[in-house]
């Protein structure tokens, strides 16, 4: 990465009279815009020739950090290689020159690559069908609850509200059970980070004919998987509820154990983590939904058309790519990677929960805590370093989370070299602390303000210029 | 391992799992209970080489036709720049996450900074989110954040929505417990008598329009926001983006909140998605806005530095009481359509819309001009009309089919025809012959 910072806004560069398109003359005679229809003032969007926009953005990539970048351990995120393969793929005119509404007759080859998709889903999940609508992983959750929340609806069952969570939840599992109108129950961790079983039968008993649904994540967002998952889903099964399974941490599992066997009824998985789809700074994504025979009927209609296509059409590139033979490897290739890296640091960070992870784990912050060094100074650390940082603060069970996802595709030089640095770190932490505390220092801008952004927040080029004045 | 994807030698994997302290991979999973482990393989076929899966592609690819696209409804055939594709494959965009670490974030804050200044631009509105997933979604989102920011009121009225936009709206309704009501649509637009009589009866949270409507009529708003503001609605705008760039804002018709679809700035149509949603509104409801907003501020480098910001309104930090659930957004659709606008600029926005208007009432005419066909509501449009046919209209839509046309979208009497940029007279004088027969 580029360690200088380009700073222009695309609004900064605009001089009137430049342009950089080029259109078709107009052939079609004398059709003006009624003056009445028309806005009073231009849109004030920038005028920039060509070469200035490509210079533009190809500076902006510059203060970026991709998976291609470098090592991208981010926790809970499984931030895997996006084969370029798939990009191609997804470009292909005669794919993406069709009309959603076409009829169709006309789009048959687009309608099978979504069959031969649902179809690998179900064969890699054990569940029987799946719905592309839902646009990303959270959007999944909720259409997985809506379709829960129907299909209680279509028993009459009607006082089925609410949806029990671990502790160590994603967020967007109490937000989207918000979203679909449910109530959250939180049910607590025991000692080895696992769901308590102990609590989880007090809330059943307590308040079993209300239980909708329990979302669940397997393995759990400490990277454990949830042994007494069999005995779980009885309990919620045998008190009229169904079993959700939360998709995000499905990486591990291929190869290793199917959430239909788990006990799951309904699933999301997110194609931008498990399937390789790239997450484009933050989307599009897309969370296709996947239910036990007999659910299918209560899929909601939570988007147009079938999804975001073009995401679904570079998971099918990936999966045809690996075929059986390979995909099985992902899960423990994964698990690996996160073990050793694990194994490797325990010594100099704290790991609250000891034994096998899957594919992430979470330490709380580092050993010795008298340096006073926190988990942030860590991960901004880790920037000069050359690496992205995992993700922080999160689970909320510790206070100092740290929670590390190597994927299936780092090679062990570079878990090594990960591994070396943040053993440096640790070190530095010792006899410097102030160099931890005060990174990063090699990256295009220093730490920011963040509290100075939120009391006076400035969102838009106009606003920043009318400050200015 | 013998895979591409997989770095893993022999030797590494000896060295890693002794170092683990297990003897297989297999002992990788020695706690997960052994009657749920799956053993064997996965119904999948073999992997395939890259060459392979080309050909799969390309095979699939075959068996879709290629039309010439006059259909719309919310979906619309823009030419794309060839720059935009090229930019969006630079990896460091592509393949990184969330900016949640803005020191290596510059550039996807950048970004989002000025695509949130762009939106704000065309919808005429003072603040915009960093996108939603589509147009759809977005406008329901606008209802939820209607009954948010309501006391009590529970109600959203919607008029002239797409019928698709209708459904998905329905569906979060139902579960969200919003009573939605339909304003019927009076001679093609929306009464502003009938919603004021509508809005009397109280407990309405929200009223949603969409500009130009179902039936790509331009309807005159004015008045509407007034009468919502009275009865402490909030008044919702749903616009195709591209269209804005010309047409009176939502800002200047006075809504508190804008959505839509950005599909328009050049985004291909690719069979549904991704495109892009974009949600504006007022100052005063920015703590009421779910989605990721990104803000300007200083690093301590006194240097000017882009940042998530407002991020108590969302569900890492709020869970079940955050403003909404929703987490990955679109932004590497949002890259598209900022730098679209840049390339395009103001000028080049309205010489497309002049042209697509150009070629949709030149289409319209020469429609009419056959004698089967019939503007149905004789108001303004912009580049999509409803004309009625006196034939059988399926029969129709077939033969377009065959001579490689996509003849508009299906209404109940007629066609809903849309036009950009893209389509040439030659091909709308095609259309026109076929139509004719």
């Amino acid at each position: 990465m580029n360690n200088r910072l380009y700073g222009n806004l695309i609004f900064e560069l605009s001089k009137a009279g430049r342009k950089g398109y080029s259109l078709p003359r107009n052939d079609y005679g004398d059709y003006e815009i009624p003056q009445e229809l028309c806005r009073s003032e231009e849109a004030a969007l920038p005028e920039c020739d060509e070469l200035t926009v490509v210079r533009h953005y190809t500076n902006l990539s510059n203060n970026n950090f991709g998976v291609d970048t470098g090592f991208y351990p981010l926790g809970s995120c499984t931030m895997k290689y996006n084969p370029k393969i798939n990009e191609e793929m997804a470009a292909l005119p005669q794919f993406q020159n069709l009309h959603p509404l076409q009829p169709e007759h006309t789009v048959l080859g687009a309608k099978a690559l979504t069959i031969l998709l649902e179809e690998s889903l179900c064969a890699l999940t054990g569940l029987a069908h799946f719905t592309f609508k839902p646009y990303a992983g959270a959007h999944g959750e909720l259409t997985g609850l809506m379709t829960i929340d129907n299909y209680h609806r279509s028993r009459g069952d009607m006082a089925r509200k609410k949806v029990i969570v671990p502790d160590s939840a994603h967020g967007t599992n109490p937000a989207s059970a918000a979203v679909c109108g449910l109530e959250i129950i939180e049910v607590k961790s025991d000692a080895n980070g696992l769901v308590s079983l102990e609590d989880l039968e007090r809330l059943v008993s307590l308040e079993g004919p209300n239980i909708a649904a329990m979302m669940m994540t397997n393995p759990n967002t400490l990277g454990l998987f949830e042994t007494n998952i069999p005995a779980i889903a009885k309990l919620i099964h045998d008190c009229g509820g169904l079993m959700y399974y939360d998709g995000a941490n499905l990486n591990p599992m291929l190869g290793a154990c199917r959430p239909g066997d788990m006990g799951f009824d309904v699933m999301h998985i997110n194609l931008h983590k498990t399937f390789s789809t790239p997450h484009g700074g933050g989307g599009p994504g897309s969370g296709p939904v996947g239910v036990r025979e007999g659910l299918q009927e209560f899929f909601p209609f939570v988007s147009p058309y079938q999804g975001n296509y073009a995401v679904m059409m570079r998971a099918y590139a990936y999966i045809c790519s690996l075929g059986r033979e390979n995909i099985k490897l992902v899960g423990p290739l994964a698990t690996l990677n996160a073990n050793y890296i694990k194994e490797s640091l325990k010594d100099l960070y704290e790991l609250p929960i000891n034994g096998l992870c899957c594919h992430e784990f979470v330490f709380d912050g580092l050993k010795d805590k008298s340096t006073g060094v926190t988990t942030m100074d860590v991960a901004k650390r880790l920037l000069d370093y050359g690496y992205h940082a995992p993700t922080i603060y999160f689970p909320l069970l510790f206070h100092e989370s740290l929670m590390i996802e190597p994927t299936e595709n780092e090679s062990k030089e570079t878990l090594d070299g990960f591994i070396a640095v943040m053993r440096r770190i640790a070190e530095e932490a010792k006899n410097d602390p102030d160099l931890v505390k005060s990174a990063p220092h090699d990256t295009p801008i220093g730490r920011v303000d963040d509290v100075l952004a939120a009391k006076h927040p400035v969102t838009t080029y106009k606003q920043m210029k009318n400050e200015q004045d | 391992m013998d895979y591409k994807y997989f770095p893993h030698t022999e030797d590494d994997l000896k060295a890693m799992l002794a170092k683990v302290g297990v003897k297989s991979l297999d002992e990788l999973y020695a706690q997960i209970p052994e009657d749920i482990r799956f053993k064997g393989d996965y119904e999948l076929p073999w992997g395939a080489s890259e060459l392979e899966v080309r050909q799969v592609f390309e095979k699939l690819g075959s068996e879709n036709k290629q039309l010439t696209c006059f259909a719309g409804m919310g979906v619309y055939d823009h030419y794309t720049p060839s720059v935009i594709p090229n930019l969006l494959q630079r990896s460091e965009f592509l393949t990184s996450y969330t900016p949640y670490q803005a020191e290596i974030s510059q550039g996807t804050l950048h970004y989002i900074f000025e695509y949130q200044s762009m939106m704000a631009e065309l919808t005429g509105m003072d603040i915009s989110n960093a996108s939603m997933y589509d147009g759809t979604t977005a406008c329901a989102e606008a209802m939820m954040m209607a009954v948010a920011a309501g006391k009590k009121q529970n109600k959203v009225i919607v008029s002239g929505l797409n019928p698709l936009t209708f459904e998905v709206l329905k569906t979060y309704a139902l579960h969200h417990g919003i009573e939605l009501i339909i304003l019927p649509l009076e001679d093609g637009v929306t009464k502003l008598s009938t919603l004021k009589s509508q809005l009397s009866t109280g407990g309405v949270a929200g009223v949603i329009v969409q500009q130009p409507n179902i039936y790509g009529i331009v309807e005159d708003f004015t008045g509407f926001a007034e009468a919502c503001h009275e009865q402490k609605a909030l008044f919702v705008i749903d616009s195709v983006a591209a269209d804005l760039a010309v047409l009176k804002t939502p800002g200047e018709w006075g809504a508190d909140i804008a959505t839509g679809d950005g599909q328009s700035l050049g985004i291909p149509m690719q069979f549904g998605g991704p495109y892009v949603g974009y949600m504006c509104c007022t100052e005063k409801l920015i703590r009421k806005l779910p989605g990721r907003i990104v803000g300007m501020t200083k690093d301590n480098r006194d240097q000017r530095a882009f940042v998530l910001t407002l991020q108590a309104r969302e569900q890492h930090i709020r869970r079940q009481k955050a403003t909404s659930n929703i987490c990955s957004n679109q932004s590497l659709m949002a890259l598209f359509v900022t730098i679209y606008l840049s390339l395009m600029g103001k000028q080049g926005m309205k010489e497309a819309a002049q042209l697509s208007y150009a070629g949709a009432h030149y289409l319209c005419d020469e429609l009419q001009k056959t004698g089967r066909f019939k503007l149905a509501y004789d108001k303004p449009f912009f580049n999509e009309f409803y004309v009625k046919y006196d034939g059988d209209a399926q029969t129709l839509y077939q033969r377009f089919i065959e001579a490689g046309f996509l003849g508009g979208v299906l209404m109940e009497e007629g066609f809903l025809f849309a036009v950009t940029e893209k389509r040439t007279k030659e091909e709308i004088d095609n259309l026109v012959k076929i139509a004719a027969l």
